[in-house]
């Protein structure tokens, strides 16, 4: 199973999990990405997101496919929210279950890097005196 | 042919909108083609270090022939997560 996902509402851990669990996987591993509250020592309030929807669309599934050809893996969930997400709340969730776990960490690495990568996505930082596009960092 | 040009990220404050028609000469252009006449007309794009181009909705690759029926985008250095 393959559930992607780009939404305005908050990103749920509890929620991805029972998508992604089976009684056939061993293991699901979850990566949260979320919001610092400084960045290269300036103060951020919030980070705020858009995308090329459709377009980024296509990449993520591009990714979920080559999930399934590289990795053994049982269901990929890759969720990502736009618009603004406060210090500490999670822009993005990927599930990856599987058989066995080192299936299931490697997947999930494989999706965070290219992700950052491919996806269109973009994230500016608010601060208190003003705000900033956010450039690509490795 | 003019081809409508969307745009993104921090390129949309660099070329200060969100949405640009071009006037090309031909009936069609290459990626690389197009960049340069975007950089041309907005010198300060450069500072969104190797955008790339988008044609309906896929990166585009070196060969792939832009026309104006095309839903072309640019595509700075992405950063989600």
């Amino acid at each position: 199973m393959i559930d992607i996902k780009i939404t305005d509402e908050p990103l749920q851990v509890g929620k991805c999990f029972k998508r992604i669990t089976s009684d056939h996987s061993g293991c699901v591993n979850i990566f949260v990405g979320t919001v610092r509250a400084d960045n290269l020592g300036k103060k951020v309030l919030y980070l705020e997101f858009e995308s090329y929807e459709d377009m980024a669309i296509n990449e993520i599934k591009n990714i979920a496919n080559s999930i399934k050809e590289k990795f053994n893996v049982k269901n990929i969930l890759i969720h990502h929210r736009l618009g603004k997400v406060e210090v500490g709340e999670a822009p993005i969730i990927i599930a990856v279950s599987a058989t066995h776990r080192r299936e299931a960490i490697e997947a999930t690495g494989y999706a965070i890097d290219t992700f950052k990568k491919s996806v269109p996505i973009w994230k500016k930082e608010v601060y208190q005196d003003g705000e900033a596009w956010v450039s690509a960092r490795p | 042919m003019t081809i409508n040009v969307l745009i993104f990220g921090m390129a949309k404050d660099l070329m200060g909108g969100s949405q640009v028609s071009l006037k090309i000469d031909g009936d069609s252009v290459y990626p690389e083609e197009l960049k340069q006449i975007l950089i041309t007309k907005y010198p300060r794009l450069q500072e969104a270090s190797n955008f790339m181009i988008a044609v309906n909705k896929e990166y585009s690759k070196n060969e792939t022939k832009i026309k104006d029926s095309d839903e072309v985008a640019i595509i700075p250095p992405t950063n989600g997560g």
